[in-house]
């Protein structure tokens, strides 16, 4: 049988395998400055980090305009994390980016650090908005999305959310002003890892159907596992692409992937490591990157 | 048996009736036109309103620059949050809702994505205090006690037209957050009778007297005017201090003020709690003086439903009444203070 692939697709594919490898490699890495600073706290919402972690680093390394040197660049795409307490996971991201130094990480949560436990603006180069109290950030991201495009600026807004935070009102406020508005400059990245403060989404405030609610509201909808780094991709290439409405991605994580010790563990909002399981928790992230 | 002719009543007023007095001079819709001089001359302004643009002067605006408008519809979460990023962009946005949405439903927007981040956003909340008898749903009688406890935010209270037409400049040259306590519709025009200009975070002495000292903001400024004018016809002569932006408060001409042996009465159209009359009893305190305040505000209770003339007569906000409160507290007794009422010595509490 003849290969029916000609030389530019080979090449095409050629680069999509090196594009997912490199994304691959940005996850690895993610993952383990996360595995480090939680290690400094002991604690923390290191489960939902490793989570998220692959949507991040698709975001970090191949989706989103920014100069690393230049945090406050006009013209850069705006990623705005509203759930505050994943600020483990952004700084981790903004490592991995450059934008804050990697060895900056050992002092997050100290006194006196620039990386809080929860993310604000006022303290973090790369972060733009100050996450903590949920439901803040589609808002802000509508408003952002508008004045851009008022002052005929093309960056994109991306803001991170998660399933719990679908309870806002808030939040449902600015899917309509958004859909309203035809702000297509936004993409929305909803975080479900099924788990809230007071134990799974489902029992504590039923969100699904989590895609048929955003198509109502009038947004193009897309659905992926959120750690398959290909499917991910195509996602976040298509939702770019898409025009006339504003774009969500529903993205299922889950909690403690990559880290099987830490997967297979009872799902708590908040993990406690024991002091010797951090050294486990390395091998095991960097067997699954050699795999 | 003989028939009587109806007795006249004051119906409820439209949400948003006038407070002006019969006869008095008007200027339509000051903040509207304001904004829109504004915007002429800087193109970065831009409007928002949550579906009350027409009842907050914003459509004003809106209709003479319909690009630069952003309709929210009656959400003012997202509301308060999309003009937080606007300015994050570099827009310098003015969002118009009813006072007691900005405050009561929204507050944690106006602190956490516009206030904490220092942003230029001009919250503009119409119906202030006592300014309709739609009831307590519309009566933001409490805003200032909300917004005084937020970090960054500047808050004015203007007293009629004038003030509005030269503080909506002023809070756009503002770096940071404001609050704009609104008179919309036919706003009474009163201090252009004054040699006075709008200046923020200043206190503006618009009469001097020797007797009392009234210290006023808002609308209740025009009321401590009216007062003082027929206060002189009785002989007593009484200063009126303005004090338009109550954060940051101009506490040097409040202090200069009330360290007087003059009765000190403060004015506010707000309640009792938390707004312009505490403001100034901390100040006095904080400074070591001891001066009592008498202070002319909303009683702590959510109001009638009526029409507001009736509602000012009744709370005490109508001039006759403030007359009346002055001429009861200068006839109580030669010395002002201390004040009668308290006992020498409080009951220790038991165990």
């Amino acid at each position: 049988m003849t290969s029916l692939s000609t030389p530019q697709t080979a090449r095409a594919t050629d680069d999509r395998a090196e594009r997912i490898e490199r994304i691959r490699q940005a996850a690895y890495r993610i993952r383990r400055n996360a595995l480090d600073m939680g290690k400094v706290q002991g604690q923390g919402y290191i489960g939902q980090a490793l989570g998220v972690a692959d949507v991040l680093a698709v975001v970090y390394a191949d989706q989103l305009r920014f100069r690393p040197e230049d945090p406050h660049w006009p013209d850069r795409d705006r990623f705005l994390l509203s759930i505050g307490h994943y600020a483990i996971a952004l700084y981790a991201a903004l490592a991995e980016a450059g934008t804050i130094p990697a060895e900056e990480l050992e002092t997050y949560g100290s006194d006196d650090s620039r990386l809080p436990m929860s993310a604000m603006a006022s303290y973090t180069p790369g972060v733009e908005i100050s996450g903590g109290s949920l439901g803040h950030g589609l808002p802000v991201a509508t408003g952002m999305a508008l004045g851009l495009r008022h002052q005929g600026n093309g960056a994109r807004v991306y803001n991170l959310l998660s399933d719990g935070e679908l309870d806002e009102g808030s939040t449902w406020e600015a899917a309509l002003a958004c859909a309203h508005h035809g702000l297509d400059n936004v993409t929305a990245i909803v975080d479900v890892n099924a788990l809230q403060a007071d134990g799974p989404t489902a029992g504590v405030l039923r969100t699904e159907p989590v895609t048929d609610k955003w198509r109502a509201f009038g947004w193009h909808a897309l659905r992926v596992d959120g750690n398959d780094v290909p499917a991910l991709v195509d996602a976040f290439d298509e939702l770019r692409a898409h025009r006339g409405s504003p774009s969500v991605l529903i993205c299922d994580t889950r909690i403690g992937c990559g880290v099987p010790l830490l997967e297979t563990r009872e799902k708590a909002h908040f993990m406690r490591v024991e002091e010797h399981e951090w050294q486990t928790a390395r091998d095991q992230l960097q067997g699954g990157l050699d795999r | 048996m003989t028939s009587t002719a109806p007795k006249k009543r004051l119906t409820t007023s439209a949400m948003i009736a006038s407070f002006a007095d019969p006869g008095q001079r008007t200027t339509s819709a000051p903040f509207g036109h304001a904004l829109n001089r504004l915007a002429e001359q800087r193109p970065e302004v831009v409007g928002l309103s949550a579906d009350l643009a027409k009842y907050t002067d914003m459509h004003v605006f809106r209709d003479a620059h319909p690009e630069r408008f952003f309709q929210m519809g009656m959400a003012e979460q997202s509301l308060l949050g999309t003009a937080a990023g606007m300015a994050e962009v570099g827009l310098v946005p003015f969002a118009s809702t009813y006072s007691v949405f900005a405050t009561r439903r929204a507050y944690d927007f106006l602190c956490l994505d516009i206030a904490e981040p220092n942003l230029n956003v001009n919250v503009v909340g119409a119906l202030p205090g006592l300014t309709t008898g739609y009831g307590p749903s519309h009566q933001a009688t409490e805003d200032l006690a909300i917004l005084r406890g937020c970090p960054n935010l500047t808050i004015v209270d203007p007293c009629d037209s004038v003030d509005i037409e030269q503080a909506v400049p002023a809070l756009a040259d503002a770096p940071g957050p404001t609050y704009l306590r609104l008179l919309r519709g036919a706003v009474p025009t009163v201090l252009d009778e004054y040699d006075y200009r709008f200046q923020l975070g200043k206190a503006a002495e618009l009469r001097t007297g020797r007797d009392v000292v009234l210290i006023s903001t808002g609308l209740m400024t025009m009321r401590a005017l009216q007062a003082a004018a027929r206060l002189e016809a009785d002989s007593v002569d009484v200063a009126v201090l303005h004090v338009p932006t109550i954060k940051p408060l101009d506490t040097e001409a409040i202090l200069r003020a009330a360290r007087t042996d003059r009765l000190v009465v403060t004015l506010e159209n707000h309640t009792v709690v938390g707004g312009l009359a505490e403001s100034v009893a901390s100040t006095l305190a904080f400074a070591g003086a001891g001066t009592r305040v008498v202070p002319i505000a909303l009683p702590d209770e959510f109001l009638a439903a009526g029409a507001l003339p009736t509602l000012h007569d009744r709370y005490g906000l109508s001039t006759d009444a403030v007359v009346a409160r002055v001429k009861a507290e200068l006839g109580g007794s030669a010395e002002h203070h201390p004040p009668t009422a308290w006992p020498a010595d409080p009951t220790p509490a038991t165990v």
